[in-house]
């Protein structure tokens, strides 16, 4: 990924509407997103579109993801902690 | 690659900067009254900081009993601890139920009861008949008020061809030398662009300043910029020593954990595994309102009893709770310990602080909207072409102390009331005023000495700094000699940040050079705080001082004779002045002083 398009993502993941999204998105960035496989990044990409509220629900286990493409990445996001 | 010189100039009647609650209700106004309007965000408007706000609005909409707007009157002046303006005040409790039913327009989903009308529910310090018993008062959707709201006004802005320029960021303030306000300077993130926005009415409504603090329920995006670029334009910020603290946010990561938790039972332990709070507030115990808690658990950090490695925290023990009573009656709880305390406190407690949450101070406005300076004789003198709302402005009606929901109406009504004050001046003198010359200087120069610097002190470094410095010595409860030493660090500090250094030179999407602007803006926000904060020697509200106890002369440290006044602290010369509160309502008698207890 082209240092640009991941600078614009970085802002997209850390200036959210909740800081509990701005905190799991930014720590999936810095240890995850690049260990990840290409589609996995994609799907992160598309994840970080949804809405704050629609995220939070699907981190916190309150919402499924209904997206299968999604699922596996949504999971990392939950295993994603301090 | 450093930045252009070239600036390109856009014309616009007005400039709005910010798009959460307050910036898109007064882009509403303005555009429907055919002003050529833009919108500027650092984020896409719905992801504005307002998304966050979940418990509701308050109105004294009588909806599920009786309630009347005197009744909301009397309790947003009383928990202001008196410093709010009654003028102010008077007009947002009047004026809540025309911005709620604006918002059904809007076409906003509402909880409803049977009848069709919306559903209200009770919310701390809202009572009826003068402070006898609870009111429902409080507005919601469901569990996404503020995600309902922003969606609702951003499609009607979309409607009304509300120009929107997303993820810019407004750098700086443009006064023509008579004072007027003629424009913002602003950098587009794509391309590292600057640009003119030229306009005849600039409207703030940049939000809060959150992340001064270290530990905060506010989102990254809370740096205070609109004070910031107000500050460095000569205007002064009011009662900035005011900030809630909610009483438990997740220690090292400020992630609210609801009062729920205490209601359904949750006990504060220090590090000898003592509930605490039996001896500070013997009846209530851990039910005690938000500043004894938080008063409380700060005492018993500061005396040695804190958890942990560095004893900086207490704990919040639900593990005695029955697990399903956990997952049914504090839903999201559970997640947000796992996720941000890494413990789940089925199993174990959670480390819990005093987290930084609403900044009741900020920008000087009038009740309409309209930016206000202090004169010679110390009246207010409107700063033309200037206006401000939401949380970035000081109307005043929090005064020392925010009701819940009541900042969600604050920037319906005052977003509202902006908007219209705007476009009532704009009716008269239709052509733009001319640009000063340097009118990009500020902005060029800045972000030329941020790129151009080499061995200076990094972005994450500084930020750091203010963080710890105002958590340290300007936290929910505060001490004399702190706030002294506070302050001659919190200049150190400012130095670090006139000394940023970035290592990423590139032009586009350089989100490095963002990040050292806003800490330019964060630092500004934090001298004032620190500053107000040492200079008041009183308690009142959320500014609670250990040097100004609770004594028979002065009930709970407050101090009418001398500090019944609001500050305004000054840029230059880091001066603070003060102007008098507006004890007079508009038709109303005054809520006569009286010591604030619940
Ligand atoms: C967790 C939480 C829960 C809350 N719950 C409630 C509640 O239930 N009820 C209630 O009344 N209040 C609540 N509050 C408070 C309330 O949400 C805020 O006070 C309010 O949403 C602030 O709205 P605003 O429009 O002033 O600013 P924001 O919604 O923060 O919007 C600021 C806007 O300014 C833009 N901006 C900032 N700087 C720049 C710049 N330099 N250039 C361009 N754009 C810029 C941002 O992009 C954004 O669009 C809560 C707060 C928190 C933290």
């Amino acid at each position: 990924m082209e240092r640009a398009a991941f600078e614009r993502l970085r802002w997209r993941c850390t200036r959210r509407g909740m800081l509990e999204v701005d905190m799991v998105l930014g720590r999936f960035l810095k240890a995850v997103f690049w260990k990840c496989s290409e589609s996995e990044q994609q799907a992160f990409i598309a994840l970080a579109d949804y809405d704050d509220m629609a995220l939070w629900r699907l981190i916190s286990g309150r919402d499924e993801c209904e997206d299968a493409r999604l699922t596996p990445v949504v999971a990392m996001l939950r295993e994603c902690k301090p | 690659m450093s930045v252009p010189m070239n600036v390109s100039i856009l014309k616009f009647d007005a400039v709005v900067v910010g798009a959460g609650g307050a910036g898109l209700r007064s882009a509403i106004q303005l555009s429907e009254a055919g002003l050529k309007t833009a919108v500027l965000s650092k984020v896409f408007p719905t992801r504005s900081h307002t998304v966050a706000a979940q418990g509701g609005v308050a109105a004294s909409l009588g909806n599920s009993e009786e309630d009347h707007w005197r009744w909301h009157m009397y309790d947003t002046v009383k928990g202001s601890d008196w410093l709010g303006d009654q003028d102010s005040i008077e007009y947002m409790c009047r004026k809540a139920v025309e911005v709620v039913v604006d918002l059904e327009h809007y076409g906003m989903p509402f909880d409803r009861v049977d009848n069709g009308k919306i559903y209200q529910r009770n919310f701390g310090g809202h009572m009826s008949n003068f402070g006898e018993k609870p009111v429902r008062r409080a507005c919601a959707a469901a569990d996404r008020t503020g995600h309902a709201m922003l969606h609702a006004m951003y499609q009607r802005n979309v409607k009304a061809n509300t120009q929107f320029f997303v993820e810019w960021m407004a750098l700086d303030l443009i006064r023509d030398p008579e004072g007027v306000v003629v424009g913002v300077s602003a950098m587009e993130m794509e391309t590292g662009q600057i640009a003119i926005f030229h306009a005849r009415a600039v409207i703030f409504a940049t939000g809060g300043a959150g992340r001064i603090f270290a530990s905060s329920t506010n989102a990254f995006i809370n740096t205070g910029d609109g004070l910031g670029m107000a500050a460095r334009a000569g205007i002064p910020l009011e009662d900035m020593e005011f900030w809630q603290f909610h009483p438990t946010g997740v220690a090292g990561a400020g992630v609210l954990i609801t009062e729920g938790v205490r209601g359904e039972g949750g006990i504060l332990r220090n590090a000898d595994n003592e509930h605490f709070m039996e001896r500070y507030a013997p009846n209530a115990k851990d039910l005690a309102s938000r500043d004894v808690v938080s008063r409380a658990m700060t005492t018993e950090i500061k005396e040695g009893r804190g958890c942990g490695p560095n004893r900086d925290y207490v704990l919040l023990d639900i593990t005695h709770l029955d697990p399903e009573t956990i997952m049914k009656r504090l839903p999201g709880i559970r997640e947000i310990s796992i996720q941000f305390a890494g413990v789940d406190p089925i199993k174990a407690p959670i480390p819990v602080v005093p987290t930084a949450h609403y900044q009741m101070g900020g920008i000087p406005t009038s009740y309409d909207g309209r930016v206000v300076a202090l004169g010679a004789d110390g009246e207010n003198v409107v700063v033309p072409g200037f206006y401000a709302a939401g949380e970035c402005a000081c109307a005043s009606v929090h005064g020392a102390n925010r009701l819940g929901t009541n900042s969600l109406l604050d920037l319906l009504v005052f977003g509202k009331s902006a908007g219209d004050s705007a476009v009532e001046d704009l009716k008269v003198g239709k052509a733009h005023r001319e640009l000063p010359k340097d009118a990009a200087d500020r902005a060029r120069s800045r972000i030329e000495a941020i790129d151009q610097r080499q061995g200076g002190v990094s972005v994450h470094e500084a930020r750091q700094a203010i963080a710890c410095a105002m958590q340290d010595h300007a936290g929910v409860f505060r001490f004399a000699d702190l706030l002294q030493k506070g302050v001659t660090r919190i200049l150190e500090v400012e130095k670090m940040t006139q000394n940023l250094e970035i290592k990423d030179k590139s032009l586009v999407w350089n989100t490095a050079r963002v990040e050292a602007l806003e800490t330019e803006n964060l630092i500004e926000v934090a001298k004032a705080t620190m500053i107000s904060a040492e200079a008041r020697k009183e308690s009142r509200g959320a500014h609670m001082r250990d040097d100004a106890p609770n004594t028979p002369e002065f009930p709970n440290g407050r101090n009418d004779k001398a500090w019944l006044k609001h500050s305004l602290w000054h840029r230059e010369g880091n001066r603070v002045a003060y102007k008098p509160v507006r004890l007079q309502p508009l038709t109303v008698e005054t809520v006569a002083l009286k010591t604030r207890s619940y």
